[in-house]
């Protein structure tokens, strides 16, 4: 049997994933000798051995991979003998400016599980138990290659224990980087609200458990940041956390300590489980159970039916749901819309008037991640805020772009300025950051400007090009003008457009329906109810629109849903419609007198096309919401009112073209909308949404395209989603909607790269500006 | 339309309103130029042009806010300010009545300064294509600070003081030219500031920069001059004052009130030793009575204005881009 010796390279998603161990059991398995390293391009083995089991081997690492890994290539050739004795893991070889793929913090797996709850394991009730396949990733990395000193776990030398398990090639801790136990590892600590500390280790667990039982709200160093635990059954501690973050009804997320207990609170469909339980433990928005209003209290949603539940995402986490029983509240351990804290120094600066007292730790946290959110929508996942468990891995780009020519571009997409991320796009792969928020703030736009440094140091290279929206009032667009690198702006719809074709790896012609809030087009008209069209190789087209409206007060309308519906009313019968019975009881005599004079003068009043601000008209006209304490407010109770109804009444609405281009005319919904005394609120409620999908249909028929992606912050609403959907569907469209990116402006920037990209590949100029 | 023509009628205007009206030794010779004396080395210069509607505002009008703005402008320097030029531009059909109310403030306005109209001209443009008056005026002061005082003087740890509630003008103005109806009454802030600043200098405060706020209001101001000093400026919000009357109109009209213009307010930037003798000296003064001190200049090193909220948070202010427009999506 012939002898040889393999080189094999081995690139992706294999770092931190139990790769080398796992390689290293396999050549053990076929009598192998040669050796495993941590390459800055992924993994590299040499084997040496009989042929035909290397060939074997080199299957086996294809098929028999860890869970959680992800191969994009394996190379292997041969090379010269060489005299061995065994099989080795090398220290990381780090020298090219290859990449590799970072992975993202992940809830502890069922074996460490298993230790943690047992009382004869050395680990038993260990906090910060972790494996080769499971624990934090993301956030205690500093930099690559993957290395114990290279991570927030290097000031904790590991233990005699700790370091045979690390060595040990069959343990499932060998090379666990963030391997650790309670006399080596991380310490818990409970701090008084001024950070001085008040007890230790599990002393600290009970005594902060004990304080949530008597009301208290706990500040907990969670796996990317700080969270603000209250207990979700007593109402004046939610009263209190409500009052102390001024956050009078944005709902509150819930953490239960196992899935059978969200399934006696929520309806659970088995899709909505296994979200629950992915080892990204995101947040999923489930629908509460009537019943379940004698076991949660209503402050924890105000008003709303729908509840953002998960499960513990890290072992400490675990310890804290198991032992308290009932569900908890965890909401993210910021000031209103700034990134959450990391840092205990921070965290009892910035949160000490919010928390009575601190559960911290001595691991350090290297970047905020806030928790993630989703959705189930057309039985599918939807990303609401891709973070904690997603971030930072890659999105595959279509075809096209591993193009080497498209490829070789490194572009950095700024996204919008709300909900921003940015995105890097490298060797056909496009990296979104985690959720980064509001850049008006000081410390988002800090967190901005490291977020973008950690995307290039991970992936060792610098922006060619910078992508930015056209809104000039941008934050994003200001930084971008200030860099000494080429830049291209995007239309805030079309990268809306597509950020939901690139998730569907499509790059042919398109239709898309980008409704959302606000979206600069250089028109001065504020856009938001937009249909584009691609031909797959022209520029973009702006097919369709929304007839306009005022907004009486610009920014102000879009917090108070009863100056949008002022504006509705205003647009379709002049300055009477100020006298109309919805209006009048929203606004006092002297508010509506002013109204109409700045309506009439045209006074900070500009005009929109957006289906967002459309909502919160007829949210407002309803009764539902005339003022919000937070973005999609009026939204999300016009969709909860429809709940329960099935009816597939519309109302009546025009289409027509005007200036080249068809422009929806709401005014007949409105009308017989705001005078429907047949109908129950909830019906008037699914009219509308109906209405809105029968639009989306009439468009869609008059152009006729076949494929149509939907995208835009509005689409985050279910019902709307579904409706469009279905009815688009029955008429042969093939639908698509956002899955790993929020539909929000979440997703812009990983649109802004595919756009740059599909016009390079056709051949359009990008309107690129030089430095 | 003749009383622009430059003959009799223009010679009526001279001498039937304006040399009356501002009597002095070089208004009175009518001459092509004043030659005006001159013995300091440092001269002011600076020049402003006054576009308004309406020409009456409540708690002004524009021909006090022609003496005023180039006043302040040069009081900003460091300056005491001597004598101004004034242009007119009169669109045809402008009430007699009218230009003599304006030009009886403008003189009222010089002499409670403390400066000298010494050269002028007028010019009328046929009816529609002026808004009644225009007026341009370009002023020479003195400078009496011992040294410049410019950004680029502004210094880490700096105090950064306000000399009075903010937005009343740019509401004023609108409120009148829309017909908007608000709670309280409400007049411009519009004033000379060369009295307050005087007083500052010679109490010996240590004044590192000034600034009066005019369009774009204070935050356009402290933006511009982070952005020319390369500094980082806090501010608290709770410290800046706004007048409650301010405060409600901005609500109905969705404005902020950080970006609506003044015209008689300042900020002025001092070390933190002078801050103290610098506050109580300006709430002696009648513009600076409500003078606060609105925050500091941090050791960031990039341009940039950063304001704390009642919560917590740092928000960053910017320069407005054209109109406001909504960013939330
Ligand atoms: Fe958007
Ligand atoms: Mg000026
Ligand atoms: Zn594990
Ligand atoms: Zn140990």
């Amino acid at each position: 049997m012939a002898t040889e010796r393999r080189h094999i390279e081995i690139a992706g998603l294999v770092q931190g994933v139990g790769f080398r161990p796992f390689v290293y059991r396999q050549a053990e398995h076929f009598q192998l000798k040669g050796w495993v390293a941590n390459h800055s391009g992924g993994l590299h083995i040499e084997v040496q051995g009989n042929s035909r089991e290397i060939e074997t081997f080199i299957d086996k690492l294809s098929s028999d991979k860890p869970p959680y890994s992800r191969i994009i290539r394996i190379e292997s050739h041969p090379v010269p003998l060489q005299a061995e004795y065994g099989f080795r893991i090398l220290p990381s070889v780090w020298d090219s400016s290859c990449s590799t793929l970072v992975l993202p913090d992940l809830a502890p797996c069922d074996d460490c599980l298993k230790e943690l709850s047992d009382p004869k394991n050395r680990r038993y009730g260990y906090p910060f138990i972790s494996c080769t396949l499971c624990g934090p990733r993301y956030s205690i990395i500093d930099k690559l290659p993957y290395d114990r000193a290279n991570t927030s776990m290097q000031p904790f030398p590991l233990c005699g224990k700790c370091l045979g398990e690390y060595r040990d090639p069959l343990n499932r801790r060998f090379h666990s980087e963030p391997n650790a136990c309670l006399e080596c590892g991380p310490q818990l600590r409970l701090c008084s609200s001024s950070g001085d500390t008040v007890a230790d280790s599990e002393q600290a667990l009970y005594r902060a458990l004990d304080a949530i039982a008597k009301g208290k709200i706990v500040a907990l160093k969670g796996v990317g940041g700080f969270q603000l635990l209250a207990d979700a059954v007593n109402g004046n501690a939610l009263a209190e956390l409500r009052r102390r973050k001024r956050r009078p009804h944005k709902p509150f997320a819930l953490l239960y300590d196992e899935l059978k207990n969200v399934c006696r609170d929520c309806c659970v469909s088995d899709l909505e489980a296994r979200l629950l339980s992915a080892r990204e433990r995101p947040i999923v928005l489930l629908e509460a159970k009537d019943e379940s209003c004698t076991s949660i209290h209503h402050l924890v949603a105000p008003n709303l039916t729908n509840l953002g539940v998960m499960l513990p995402a890290s072992p400490l986490h675990y310890l804290l749901a198991r032992h308290y029983g009932t569900p908890l509240v965890a909401t993210s351990g910021n000031l209103a819309e700034e990134p959450i804290c990391t840092d205990n120094d921070e965290a009892f600066e910035r949160l000490g008037k919010i928390a009575d007292c601190f559960l911290v730790h001595s691991r350090r946290i290297l970047r905020p991640l806030d928790d993630s959110v989703l959705r189930v929508v057309n039985n599918r996942p939807l990303m609401l805020r891709r973070a904690r468990g997603y971030a930072p891995l890659p999105i595959t780009l279509p075809q096209h772009a591993e193009d080497r020519k498209l490829g070789r571009d490194t572009l950095l997409a700024l996204g919008a300025d709300l909900k921003n991320t940015v995105a890097l796009s490298h060797s056909g792969w496009a990296y979104p950051s985690q959720h980064i928020g509001d850049l008006g703030s000081a410390n988002s736009l800090s967190h901005f400007n490291r977020t973008i440094g950690d995307l290039t140091n991970l992936q060792r290279c610098q922006p060619d090009k910078l992508i930015h929206d056209l809104h000039p009032g941008y934050t994003s667009y200001r930084w971008a003008l200030k860099q000494k690198t080429a830049r291209i702006g995007v239309q805030h719809h079309v990268a809306h457009l597509f950020s939901c074709m690139a998730e569907h790896a499509h790059s042919g012609p398109a239709l898309g329906i980008c409704w959302d809030g606000t979206g600069y087009d250089c028109s001065g008209v504020v856009r938001g109810g937009e249909f584009l069209h691609w031909d797959g190789r022209s520029p973009v087209t702006h097919l369709a629109s929304f007839r306009t409206f005022p907004l009486p007060g610009g920014e102000k309308a879009v917090r108070e849903p009863r100056r949008s519906a002022a504006g509705l009313l205003y647009e379709i019968s002049g300055f009477v419609a100020l006298q109309h019975q919805d209006l009048k009881r929203c606004f006092t005599r002297r508010e509506r007198q002013n109204l109409v004079t700045m309506l009439k003068g045209e006074i900070n009043s500009p005009q929109c096309s957006s289906v967002g601000r459309l909502f919160d008209a007829v949210s407002a006209l309803l009764g539902l919401t005339t003022r919000m304490s937070f973005e999609g407010q009026a939204a999300m109770a016009l969709e909860q009112c429809a709940r329960g109804v099935s009816s597939k009444d519309s109302y009546p609405f025009n289409l027509a073209k005007k200036d080249g281009r068809w422009e929806l005319d709401w005014a007949p919904c409105i009308s017989a909308l705001i005078y429907d005394e047949n109908k129950s609120l909830p019906q008037r409620a699914a009219a509308f949404h109906n209405t809105l999908a029968q639009m989306a249909l009439a468009v869609a028929l008059k152009h006729g395209e076949k494929n149509v992606f939907l995208s835009g912050g509005v689409f985050q609403n279910k019902r709307l989603t579904e409706t469009i959907t279905a009815l688009l569907q029955a008429q042969g469209f093939s639908v698509h909607c956002h899955s790993e990116v929020p539909p929000n402006d979440g997703g812009i920037a990983l649109g802004q790269i595919h756009y740059a990209h599909c016009m390079q590949a056709a051949g359009q100029p990008l309107g690129e500006v030089p430095p | 339309l003749g009383h622009g023509s430059g003959g009799a009628m223009t010679q009526r205007l001279l001498t039937d309103y304006i040399q009356p009206l501002f009597n002095n030794t070089w208004i009175s010779q009518a001459h092509d130029s004043a030659t005006l004396p001159w013995n300091t080395d440092r001269l002011v210069f600076t020049t402003d042009s006054f576009v308004v509607t309406p020409l009456f505002f409540p708690g002004g009008n524009i021909g006090e806010l022609a003496v005023y703005g180039t006043v302040n402008d040069l009081a900003m320097a460091g300056a005491e300010p001597k004598f101004l030029s004034c242009g007119l531009i009169l669109e045809e059909g402008l009430p007699m009545v009218t230009l003599k109310r304006v030009l009886q403030s403008m003189a009222k306005a010089a002499q409670s300064t403390g400066v000298m109209l010494v050269t002028g001209d007028t010019k009328v443009v046929e009816r529609g294509k002026g808004d009644g008056i225009y007026i341009n005026t370009s002023g020479v002061g003195q400078q009496i600070s011992q040294w410049p005082i410019e950004p680029g003087r502004i210094c880490r740890g700096d105090v950064i003081l306000l000399s009075g509630d903010i937005g009343r003008h740019g509401i004023a103005v609108m409120a009148s030219r829309e017909g908007l109806e608000f709670e309280s009454n409400l007049t411009s802030d519009c004033a000379p500031l060369n009295r307050a600043v005087a007083e500052l200098i010679q109490a010996g405060v240590e004044i590192h920069c000034l600034r009066d706020l005019t369009r774009g209001g204070l935050a356009t101001a402290l933006v511009e001059l982070a952005e020319s000093c390369g500094k980082t400026f806090s501010l608290d919000e709770s410290r800046i004052p706004v007048s409650e009357a301010v405060e409600g109109a901005c609500e109905i009209l969705g404005l902020d009130p950080l970006y609506v213009a003044n015209e008689g307010r300042f900020v002025a930037f001092v070390p933190e030793s002078s801050s103290k003798l610098a506050t109580s000296i300006l709430r002696g003064t009648v513009a600076g009575s409500l003078c606060e001190i609105i925050g500091r200049v941090g050791d960031g090193d990039h341009p940039q204005v950063a304001l704390k909220n009642s919560l917590g948070c740092d928000r960053l202010l910017q320069r407005l881009p054209g109109e406001q427009l909504p960013r939330i999506c």
